[in-house]
């Protein structure tokens, strides 16, 4: 187990996830208007499960928990992003990302005042 | 591009850019909704660019304006003899441009803008967090 592991636990790649998943839905926002593209996320839970297990890494774990989107309605020019899910997962990907982030604080200020001695 | 990886600003960034391409060949489509030539090949056409996603990795993808076509949107005949324009017929062609549909056009390129932005926002926000960890 790295140092970096045993320092933050889960939360170290959970932070990575979120940021791939943040830069996912953003494609997927960005590509909104593009004919015929089809809208990619990750299942978190899996990705996370893969990433924390043995040999786990970041990216092996995003290419396994890769999926792509079921529209609701599908649209005539084969676009399969829909705005409103797309925002809804992605301000709810940067809430996530700020509760692991602030995880992450808290053990950084457990570990510096560990170092200082206070 | 090639050489770094992608990352989220190039992402909305480069989607903000083709939907001010979008904006502007709509606004140039708006400009010339009521011109008039003297004949149907010369008449104004609505132009629209085409887009193209540009994929660095499997669901890391930005958009690209890959060309601007020409629509095929029919230049009304009028009969107008009085006009300087018009032909031995006594005709003059209005440009080919649907203003309802390049109006609808507009205000989807604006909203689509608007969300990359907010995207470019919290992205922001949450990387100055990052980076102030520990601190």
């Amino acid at each position: 187990m790295s140092i970096e592991n045993e320092l933050f636990g889960i939360h170290g790649k959970a932070l990575a996830l979120r940021s791939q998943r943040m830069s996912l839905l953003a494609s997927n926002i960005a590509n909104a208007s593009t004919p015929g593209y089809k809208a990619q996320d990750i299942d978190f839970d899996k990705a996370l499960k893969e990433a924390t297990g043995d040999q786990g890494s970041v990216a092996s774990a995003l290419e396994k928990a890769m999926g792509y989107r079921v529209p609701v309605q599908p649209s005539e020019n084969g676009n399969t992003v829909e705005m409103s899910t797309e925002q809804t997962l992605f301000s709810e990907n940067a809430v996530k990302y700020r509760t692991t982030l602030s995880f992450l604080e808290g053990r950084v200020n457990t570990i510096t005042r560990a170092l200082k001695g206070e | 591009m090639a050489d770094k990886p992608m990352n989220i600003f190039d992402i909305s960034g480069r989607a903000m850019t083709a939907q001010l391409v979008r904006l502007n060949a709509t606004a140039s489509n708006m400009a010339n909704a009521g011109t008039v030539s003297g004949s149907a090949a010369t008449a104004y056409r609505a132009i629209r660019p085409v887009f193209q996603p540009v994929t660095e990795k499997p669901g890391v993808s930005t958009v690209n304006v890959q060309k601007i076509v020409s629509s095929d949107t029919p230049a009304v005949k009028r009969h107008d003899p009085g006009h300087p324009l018009a032909d031995a017929n006594g005709d003059v062609w209005e440009s080919g441009v649907d203003s309802s549909a390049e109006l609808v056009d507009m205000v989807e390129a604006s909203r689509m803008y608007q969300n990359n932005v907010q995207v470019l926002n919290t992205a922001k926000s949450l990387l100055l967090e990052t980076i102030r960890l520990g601190k």
